[in-house]
């Protein structure tokens, strides 16, 4: 028992030596300043998102967000998870328009969403997104902090990471680095050269509750948000854990303890 | 070795079923009564658990395919959709994904065990060989699984994995093609490894009961590598084994939830999650962990073919192990000079694994190729010689002797 | 671990022992119905099957006598605006002469509007009459082609081999021009 206990821990330190590892040479491939990390109410086992900041997060996406990235796989009655109620939930829905039809005629047409209604896609297709936005497709952003290293985190920090122009630092990194012609420079993005420009300026957003929209206060906001789009299973999924987790403790314990006395008359 | 007399049912519906299908007594037999070493330690828990990860692999499979659906176009949202909005799909996709891992970790800990303790020597090479057997299938079943989601990793992932058969003297294009059912990964590729995705566990089951036969035909080996011999050397399989396997699942369990619930995308990559693009590569393209050994294997070789040879070859010679191990002793135990060489190739496969991780370039390809060459060496060097140089320890009589004895206290806790 | 043994002795083993077993065997059974649970409910409606399942039809585009068909969880759901003369018609009926007696004030609550699944009670045809050019049946209602049952303009079986009255589903007026079809 102790034998395998102890090659466990090693086996363990190994594994996560070696994932680490992976991890450390994703992040590390491109250089740049490591992630910010604020702290995030979603964090840890007993992690819940915040109701207020997602409300403010939708409101950044809506206003700020939505007319480039789609969030796909999403429905306005998803919005309902966010806390407003199922008449709200219709009035946002409804000033949103869909493509619907054909009708009688044959004609497609538009018409207000309802909430079992699929988010609006900012563009009909990706060769129009394309053409809009100097060759490169906007990405989907409902499974953004699942779909990168770093996650929210990543999020967070590339919304935050906009410069003026090249830092001195980056010279001393590669010093042929030039920002190609219609690139912005962002010191969390592979390469540093990203196609969006930057987006969060001061007051960009203006808050129903009344929260000054500053850059931090946005990026912090929207980024809640995405975390939810991407996980809204999050807190039924903790809490579960958390009963299963105490259930199986329980269970083992008991089980050990059976197993010990079975095994008392073997010895 | 006393064989016990078989049951009477008192149940008559039982007994009905038992006089024209002896299932009943099958069970008793090989399941209550079994007559199981006394003395087998934890590191034997790992075979039941393996076989459990592989039923509740099974298990959550099935619901996962009555809302998964095959086709480039939808194959990314309908995972979308489990996720979203199909009752508790979140938790069944996030079992399926993590009990893989489980289910790999449990095997490799059975197959470094039965190295360690000599249980692939006579009489149980076919046993050992159609655990070999299970192993291959279940990493083929496990990389067609990993496509079936049509991220990013999957798509590349399949055209980088099916591309090995290309080098393949004069057939290699056409195989590829074949494989394929087109000029590249596309439609039709996703729909057939669906289908042997679904496949192939049901033959793996099929083979965890051959495994099973000829593990009850030969009986479990033990720590100590000494056959049993009487009726003092063993324990019946249930409570004493039940019970302690019971415990282990528990355990097993306890960490699985933990991933399941508070980590359940850590043996992920993030880049999976953007759906296949076949007109952009990934920077990075790292197989899941428990491929990553051999992975560095396939990197080691400078020629392509080479590789995918030597890749398969690492596998295939433990199918040679039964032959290749010389040494009259079958347990590690009573080995001096072989312990240190199985924790050598231990560190070796790990070291491996962790360069399957890193980018195929500069100390990295050099070390894989010497890491490759010790694992090579290690089976057909090492072992045929120790057999001969090697001097062994007293093995004990039997099995309660070695257990009165005081010996061996670990085993018997 | 074997030096560690229960200080209860034999005396105390057998109700430990027991007590033991009870608890695993009661603790698995338990933890294996719970972890069955949510596999069982994956295979009920999904989320935005349910998010369809409650629907909301604008009346206001309806004129006296015309119908529309609307689809509610797959079903067609036939809307039909009636004229005076088919309500009178309606009403007029005694029960005696109904197959399945059924006042039409239960079926049609705001006389002008009837609501009902448009699915044949015989076999599940779909029965005709929603269209103008459509055969009606002797009774002016609903004909299904099929066998031949005849309904009237309360969506009463009147005649033929369907043995019930076209079910009427659960809805309510949210205003004067709009229902909500299939609220719980």
């Amino acid at each position: 028992m102790k034998t395998l206990i102890r090659i466990s821990t090693a086996a363990a330190l190994a594994a996560g030596l070696s994932l680490g590892g992976t991890a450390a040479q994703a992040a590390g491939g491109h250089g740049g300043p490591e992630l910010m990390h604020p702290s995030w109410s979603f964090e840890g086992i007993y992690g819940r998102y915040n109701e207020d900041q997602l409300k403010r997060g939708w409101e950044v996406y809506a206003q700020v967000c939505a007319s480039c990235h789609p969030l796909d796989y999403m429905h306005y009655r998803n919005l309902e998870g966010l806390g407003y109620t199922e008449d709200e939930v219709k009035e946002i829905a409804a000033q949103f328009e869909v493509r619907d039809g054909p009708d009688e005629w044959g004609e497609m047409f538009t018409r207000p969403a309802t909430p079992p209604d699929a988010f609006a896609e900012p563009y009909e297709n990706d060769a129009l997104a394309k053409l809009a936005n100097g060759g490169v497709v906007p990405p989907n952003l409902s499974v953004m902090t699942r779909a990168r290293d770093g996650g929210a985190d990543y999020v967070y920090s590339l919304m935050l990471g906009y410069e003026g122009g090249v830092p001195e630092w980056v010279h001393e990194e590669d010093p042929d680095f030039a920002l190609p012609p219609g690139k912005s420079f962002n010191a969390y993005f592979p390469g540093y050269a990203i196609s969006m420009p930057e987006q969060l300026f001061e007051g960009a957003v203006t808050y129903s509750d009344g929260t000054e929209a500053t850059p931090e206060q946005m990026a912090k906001d929207v980024t809640a948000f995405l975390q939810w789009a991407a996980e809204p299973e999050l807190e039924d999924r903790k809490e579960l854990g958390r009963y299963t987790l105490l259930f199986l403790i329980v269970f083992t314990g008991v089980l050990y303890a059976y197993k010990r006395e079975i095994w008392k008359d073997a010895h | 070795m006393s064989s016990t007399p078989n049951p009477v049912w008192s149940n008559r519906a039982i007994k009905w079923v038992d006089r024209r299908m002896p299932i009943f007594t099958l069970m008793y037999n090989e399941l209550v009564v079994y007559p199981a070493p006394r003395n087998l330690n934890y590191w034997w828990n790992f075979g039941s658990l393996a076989g459990i990860a592989l039923v509740i692999l099974i298990f959550s499979g099935i619901f996962l395919a009555m809302y998964y659906v095959p086709h480039e176009d939808m194959a990314f949202a309908s995972i979308e959709r489990i996720m979203r909005d199909v009752n508790y799909g979140w938790l069944i996709r996030f079992i399926h994904m993590n009990t893989v891992s489980l289910f790999f970790l449990c095997v490799y800990i059975h197959i470094f065990r039965g190295m360690y303790y000599g249980s692939y020597k006579a009489p149980r090479e076919l046993l050992w060989g159609i655990g070999v057997i299970i192993y291959l299938v279940m990493v083929g079943t496990a990389f067609l699984g990993y496509v079936l989601p049509w991220g990013q990793m999957s798509f590349w992932a399949a055209t980088v994995i099916t591309s090995l058969v290309t080098p393949i003297p004069w057939v290699g294009e056409d195989l590829a093609i074949w494989l394929w059912g087109g000029f590249g990964v596309n439609n039709a590729t996703l729909q057939r490894f669906f289908s042997l995705h679904y496949l192939f566990p049901m033959v793996i089951f099929a083979l965890v009961f051959l495994h099973l036969w000829a593990l009850h035909t030969t009986k479990s080996n033990n720590p100590l590598g000494v056959e049993v011999k009487k009726k003092a050397d063993t324990l019946p399989f249930h409570p004493y084994y039940t019970m302690k396997d019971a415990f282990g699942l528990g355990v097993a369990l306890i960490a699985l939830a933990f991933f399941v619930f508070f980590a359940p995308n850590y043996f992920n990559h993030a880049i999976n999650y953007v759906q296949a693009d076949p007109m952009v590569t990934p920077e990075h393209i790292v197989p899941e962990w428990y491929f990553l050994p051999f992975y560095a294997i396939l990197r080691a070789v400078p020629d392509k073919l080479g590789g995918v040879v030597l890749m398969f070859l690492s596998i295939a010679i433990w199918l040679a192990l039964p032959w290749l191990d010389t040494s009259k002793v079958r347990s590690g135990r009573f080995r001096p000079l072989f312990k240190w060489f199985f924790w050598l190739l231990v560190i070796d496969f790990c070291i491996l694994t962790w360069l399957g991780a890193m980018p195929a370039e500069g100390a990295y390809v050099t070390m894989g190729q010497w890491a490759t060459a010790y694992y090579f060496a290690h089976f057909i060097l090492i072992l045929p010689l120790l057999g001969w140089f090697e001097k062994t320890k007293p093995v004990p009589e039997s099995i309660s002797a070695a257990v009165t004895a005081g010996h061996d206290k670990e085993a018997a806790a | 671990m074997s030096q560690a043994a229960n200080p209860a002795g034999n005396d105390g083993g057998t109700t430990r022992r027991d007590f033991l077993l009870y608890a695993s065997a009661g603790l698995g059974a338990v933890g294996t119905a719970l972890a069955v649970w949510p596999f069982l409910d994956s295979m009920n409606p999904a989320k935005d099957v349910m998010a369809l399942a409650v629907i909301e039809v604008d009346l206001s585009p309806i004129a006296v006598g015309q119908a529309i068909t609307v689809t509610w969880r797959g079903k067609p759901v036939f809307v039909r605006h009636r004229t005076q003369d088919e309500i009178d018609q309606a009403r007029s009926v005694s029960m005696s002469a109904l197959k399945d007696p059924q006042p039409d004030e239960e079926r049609a609550p705001r006389p002008e509007w009837l609501v009902q699944i448009g699915i044949c009670t015989h076999l599940g045809c779909i029965p005709k009459g929603q269209k103008p050019s459509d055969p009606k049946g002797d009774y002016n209602g609903w004909f299904c082609v099929c066998h031949g049952s005849h309904y009237d303009t309360s969506g009463r079986i009147r005649k033929g081999p369907a043995p019930t009255n076209m079910v009427v589903p659960q809805y309510a007026f949210l205003d004067d021009t709009t229902i909500q079809i299939g609220e719980e």
